[in-house]
């Protein structure tokens, strides 16, 4: 359970970058945040891992404020992948990435093993395992940085723009096992401006604008309402987008999916042939 | 006219294991709009950095084959020569930024060419505008957001107006909605000043309305090339895990149930305008 109350964030250079963001996510949720450049966004999370602490209010993590645990105490339970992989890639090859955080918690060799082997190979990386992360494409360095969390088995995630650099099959891996991961009670939080991954995987959107949260609901509700989309920098999903332009013909307004979009039209068809 | 050519590109990082580029001969005309697109690892990056001469120059190695830019062969020309031809937008854009304030680095290309301060002024205040970013001139890139930094990275690119506009991933970490502008202003140099643009993208349902080329590589490899329709339609598109536009995918899970629209979509105008006529033609 993550509970945000009143959180206000001034950086060192007087920018304001979160001005009262109160939130709660309840264990096991799926959450996308989204929002224009600058909303706050990243500041946001960086204080649910503790990295960030608040200027005024509260951040809470099962009970227990972020200001009276250190950040490798929560880093334990709460997994984070920065949007820029860079900023957390430092081994010198990829297996001794994976492996960093697993050896710091404390895991035996024999599991940690069996841990990177399993991270690598959920994430394509299996035959980087004794590549340096710097001599990799900038999707795969993001993906190191993917497993290398992934591998501890924190019980919420994190993921800062987790689909750069990622093609569609990698996307859709990744979609498969954040289900899985719901499914097992873990929380995921993703900030993302990419709309059709969202589409896809149908999380609980919360909208960011100017340090503020300005809307949240499900996927379908938030990325067709062509106020909030607007008012948070968002383009819909081109399905929504076709059917909005189709909107004169009665058609449901609210589809984002294209096997939904193919199912609405069969069965508009239908009905009229 | 050719303004790229390269010819059985071949390449292996001094470091790799595997060849990055493995016989790649592609060519792309004055004033086209390639988007550049294929698995992660495919080799998109690699074969940019050919364009402007960091492979070889600067990552080393040994580049086989021929690359052509501008009429420049990219081996006997520098960096710093071939940068008056060619602008690239890194795929990361910290990567790029160096300079104290916002300003100064979308300056500092300019500087560099020894344009007039005036006209450098200008052409500063032009790119700031379009990236969206002129009020935060004064910031240091370091204290940027993701997205705003993103915006600088380009604003730098615009800024010098190059014949070949190379960008990579240029909008990852952008809204979408300052992304679509972006492009906008893209297309639009495209259209009216004829600068040629590559675009690697994975993104495709954002981009590649503006397209009229489409190549996508895979292991190292040019594994299709041509029309945009074409090759988002093929089934090797769709197979090796290219996102297509989900106005195509649409038109062909529709096919399946026998479904069949006049021509293949790339994006909503056409989906939306293809699918009205089935509609309303049903119904009457
Ligand atoms: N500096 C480097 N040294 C050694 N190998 C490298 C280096 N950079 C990239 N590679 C390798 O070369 C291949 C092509 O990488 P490249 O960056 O061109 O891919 P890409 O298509 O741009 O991928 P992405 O979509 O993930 O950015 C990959 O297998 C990668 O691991
Ligand atoms: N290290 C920093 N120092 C000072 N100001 C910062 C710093 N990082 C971010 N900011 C500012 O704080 C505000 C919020 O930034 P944040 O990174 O949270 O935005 P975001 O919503 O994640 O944006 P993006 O989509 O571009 O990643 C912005 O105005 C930004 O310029
Ligand atoms: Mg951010
Ligand atoms: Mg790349």
């Amino acid at each position: 359970m993550i509970a945000v109350k009143d959180v206000y964030f001034t950086y060192p250079n007087g920018v304001e970058a979160l001005s009262g963001v109160s939130l709660a996510i309840r264990d096991g949720e799926f959450i996308a945040i989204m929002g224009q450049n600058g909303a706050g966004k990243t500041t946001l999370v960086k204080h649910i891992n503790g990295l960030l602490k608040p200027t005024k209010g509260e951040v809470a993590v099962d009970g227990v404020s972020t200001r009276k645990v250190s950040v490798a105490k929560l880093s334990r339970k709460v997994g984070f992948v920065f949007q820029n992989p860079d900023h957390q890639l430092f081994c010198e090859t990829v297996e001794d990435e994976v492996a960093f955080a697993l050896r710091n918690f404390g895991f035996k060799e024999q599991l940690i093993k069996k841990r990177v082997t399993w991270a690598l190979s959920l994430l394509n990386l299996t035959r980087y395992r004794q590549t340096s992360p710097f001599m990799l494409s900038g999707g795969e360095r993001k993906r190191v940085a993917l497993a290398s969390v992934l591998a501890w088995n924190p019980d919420i995630v994190i993921l800062d723009e987790p689909t750069i650099g990622q093609d569609y099959q990698q996307k859709e891996k990744l979609r498969q096992f954040i289900v899985q991961l719901n499914t097992q009670g873990k929380t995921v939080i993703i900030v993302t401006h990419d709309v059709e991954f969202v589409a896809e995987c149908n999380p609980h959107v919360i909208l960011m604008a100017q340090g503020k949260i300005v809307a949240e609901g499900g996927a379908k509700e938030t990325l067709t309402n062509r106020d909030l989309v607007t008012q948070a920098f968002i383009v819909p999903p081109q399905v929504s987008q076709i059917f909005f332009e189709l909107s004169d013909l009665k058609l449901p307004t609210n589809v984002i999916d294209v096997y939904d979009a193919r199912k609405v039209l069969l069965d508009r068809l239908e009905v009229s042939s | 006219m050719a303004i790229i050519e390269t010819t059985d590109l071949t390449y292996t990082y001094p470091a790799g294991t595997k060849l990055s580029l493995q016989d790649v001969s592609i060519t792309v005309e004055q004033g086209e709009f390639v988007v550049l697109t294929g698995p992660s690892g495919g080799g998109k990056t690699t074969l940019c950095r050919c364009f402007n001469g960091l492979v070889p120059h600067f990552y080393g190695g040994k580049l086989e084959g021929n690359v052509v830019v501008t009429g420049l062969k990219v081996g006997e020309h520098s960096i710093y020569e071939l940068a008056r031809h060619i602008g690239l937008v890194f795929q990361n854009p910290e990567n790029q930024l160096f300079a104290l304030s916002v300003e100064k680095d979308v300056a500092f290309g300019l500087e560099n060419l020894g344009i007039p301060r005036g006209d450098i002024r200008k052409q500063v205040d032009w790119a700031l505008e379009i990236t969206g970013i002129t009020d935060l001139r004064e910031r240091p890139p370091h204290e940027l957001s993701g997205g705003q930094q993103q915006r600088v990275a380009i604003a730098c690119v615009l800024a010098m107006q190059p014949n070949v506009m190379i960008l990579d991933e240029p909008t990852s970490f952008i809204d979408p909605v300052g992304a679509q502008k972006i492009f906008d202003v893209i297309n639009e140099l495209n259209k009216k000043l004829g600068i040629t643009v590559i675009l690697v993208e994975h993104r495709l349902d954002l981009a590649s309305k503006y397209a009229n080329h489409v190549i996508v590589m895979d292991e190292g490899k040019v594994v299709l090339d041509g029309e945009p329709r074409e090759v988002f339609n093929s089934d090797s598109a769709r197979l090796i895990g290219v996102g297509i536009p989900k106005a195509t995918r649409l038109y062909q899970i529709l096919k399946e149930k026998g479904i069949s629209l006049k021509k293949v979509p790339v994006n909503s105008e056409e989906a939306s305008q293809l699918l009205r006529e089935v509609l309303t033609h049903d119904r009457g």
